[in-house]
């Protein structure tokens, strides 16, 4: 089992960077880390807290946004494209199940996203630590972004695969990825934000928004790596509600969901008929 | 000797046309059965259930002793699609050595493998660049994988030339001989005449005819066309004493049934020297599939 995941999982890393993949989501994580640290320069010092901590901080909000479009950029096409091209009826006659080719994928796709991952952050780190040696004490900060990032990608990867199998069809796909990455990262807290404006300190606010925040796999990714790194809290929006929720529970969101999104993808993926 | 492949009345309909209506056949270790028809006649319908990719109504379908698509029947049977398509990004090379991988098949194998089918040169190219005929040898690359007890090939020989088509039924002689059972579709019965030990003809989902090319000459029962080339003058006179005979540019022709055909030459003879030559034109291998194929109303 574990060599038919492993190959599939080779040849995808392969398709990924013969497809620029590879060479797109490192460049996009780069450049936008860059910017961060450059435009995140001026106001600190006064917060009393390390440069790197800060830098942290200000990456959990892009990561927030990031992570999850090129996750789905890379997903949308995995089962629809297989579909559209004609080589899926002879995978499917090949003794490899289902769930194998779709957790090869995402071992690829995984790869490929902590590569971006590791060269962004770690650019930010680098201009961090250039401009304040004390920055170490952001490292574990940092480490805690790396990984709940390539959770939050996993989680995304899947529900990408779910969709691509769901339309079974490129530009559908990417239709309904775009839509979900809209929905999820960018709707979904501008209608929390409304509803707590609405509801002014009652039922909704003091019960469900914090379950509504971590329902959502980004939601929880950020309120996990800001309640986490206490020191950032000052420099967060969501701190008020990241103080309230516990870490554990920010922590389970963040671990179940890319296990619930492999689920659904492989559930969506059995139903396709070649 | 038990069948590699086993099919009883199977029934396939997509919505309310019927795509297979109680086809059976079996398939041999070591034979190579041809299937034939039209476009839509249920080929393709048949080996997709054969492999496992769609379910069927009724009927029962054993592949190797196992259900169809189980990770038992899946182990030994290799497919090759109509139009094999791979990732246009991948060398043919890597392309075979993730295959072999997903067969459990060491992928250091795959240029002896390109080697077989003839694309040894081009395996470090991108299949992106490759022909269709390049592209349905990848494919037949894939389906030699792993010693396979059964081969489900889809229309094979489209795209081919002549010489690879030759080759490729040589390398199906070698698997046959190995007692690897073989099942080809085909729109063309010219192209599989001697290279096959049984023909199937589907036509709109049933099973129209079975067996050796001889038996389906035989069970046809077409008519033999007799030309006759008449001496100087002479083509009139045989023409008027040969009863359904017509003349066309100065010989004549006729059909007769296959039973008749030795006593209608010994009349022929007859005539002595005002016959030139006579010529014998059996039904043609089109002729023999045009008559199964297009029984039910066409």
């Amino acid at each position: 089992m574990m060599n038919r995941i492993l190959a599939t999982a080779r040849t995808e890393f392969r398709i990924a960077l013969r497809n620029r993949w590879v060479a797109i989501a490192v460049v996009l994580m780069a450049l936008f880390a860059l910017v961060l640290s450059a435009a995140g320069s001026a106001p600190t010092g006064d917060l009393g807290v390390d440069r790197l901590s800060v830098t942290v901080a200000s990456l959990t909000s892009l990561a927030v946004y990031l992570v999850p479009l090129v996750a789905l950029l890379m997903s949308f096409d995995a089962v629809a494209g297989e579909v559209e091209r004609g080589t899926l009826p002879l995978l499917l006659t090949y003794p490899v199940a289902r769930a194998e080719i779709l957790v090869g994928k995402l071992l690829a796709h995984l790869a490929v996203l902590a590569l971006a991952v590791a060269v962004g952050y770690g650019l930010a780190a680098a201009a961090a630590f250039w401009a304040d040696p004390a920055s170490l004490s952001g490292l574990p900060a940092l480490a805690r972004l790396g990984w709940s990032s390539l959770l939050l990608g996993a989680t995304f990867l899947g529900a990408g695969y779910a969709l691509s199998s769901l339309a079974r069809r490129p530009s559908g796909a990417a239709g309904l990825a775009m839509g979900l990455w809209l929905g999820a990262v960018v709707l979904y807290d501008l209608g929390l934000l409304a509803a707590v404006v609405a509801d002014d300190g009652g039922w909704f606010t003091t019960t469900a928004f914090p379950f509504a925040l971590l329902a959502n796999p980004a939601d929880a990714f950020r309120l996990y790596n800001l309640a986490a790194s206490e020191a950032t809290a000052a420099a967060a929006g969501v701190a008020g509600a990241a103080n309230t929720i516990p870490l554990w529970q920010s922590a389970a969101s963040v671990l179940l969901w890319p296990l619930l999104a492999l689920a659904l993808a492989t559930a969506a993926f059995r139903k396709v008929t070649p | 000797m038990t069948s590699t492949l086993t099919i009883s009345q199977l029934t396939k309909s997509f919505s309310e046309v019927k795509a297979l209506d109680a086809v059976s056949l079996t398939v041999e270790p070591g034979s190579r059965v041809a299937l034939l028809g039209h476009n839509g006649a249920g080929k393709s319908t048949m080996m997709k259930i054969i492999l496992g990719l769609i379910p069927f109504e009724s009927g029962t379908v054993e592949v190797c002793g196992a259900a169809p698509g189980s990770a038992a029947a899946r182990t030994q049977v290799a497919y090759l699609p109509e139009n094999a398509a791979f990732h246009p990004a991948l060398t043919g090379q890597e392309q075979i050595a993730h295959y072999l991988s997903l067969r459990g098949e060491s992928p250091g194998q795959a240029l002896a493998l390109l080697n077989r089918v003839g694309l040894h040169e081009a395996a470090k190219r991108r299949i992106g660049t490759y022909s269709k005929g390049m592209r349905q040898r990848v494919g037949l690359a894939q389906a030699l994988i792993g010693k396979p007890r059964l081969l489900v090939l889809d229309e094979p020989t489209s795209g081919l030339d002549p010489v690879s088509r030759r080759d490729f039924y040589a390398l199906l002689d070698g698997l046959a001989a190995e007692g690897a059972a073989i099942l080809l579709s085909s729109h063309a019965l010219t192209e599989v005449e001697a290279r096959t030990d049984r023909i199937l003809i589907l036509s709109q989902g049933r099973m129209v005819a079975s067996g050796t090319l001889a038996d389906l000459r035989r069970m046809a029962a077409l008519p033999v066309s007799l030309h006759v080339t008449a001496r100087n003058g002479y083509a009139s006179e045989i023409a008027a004493a040969l009863p359904g005979a017509i003349r066309a540019e100065g010989d004549v022709r006729l059909n007769c049934a296959q039973d008749e055909k030795l006593g209608l030459l010994a009349r022929i003879t007859g005539f002595g020297d005002k016959v030139a030559d006579i010529e014998m034109v059996p039904p043609s291998l089109e002729d023999i599939y045009s008559h199964f194929s297009r029984r039910d109303g066409q």
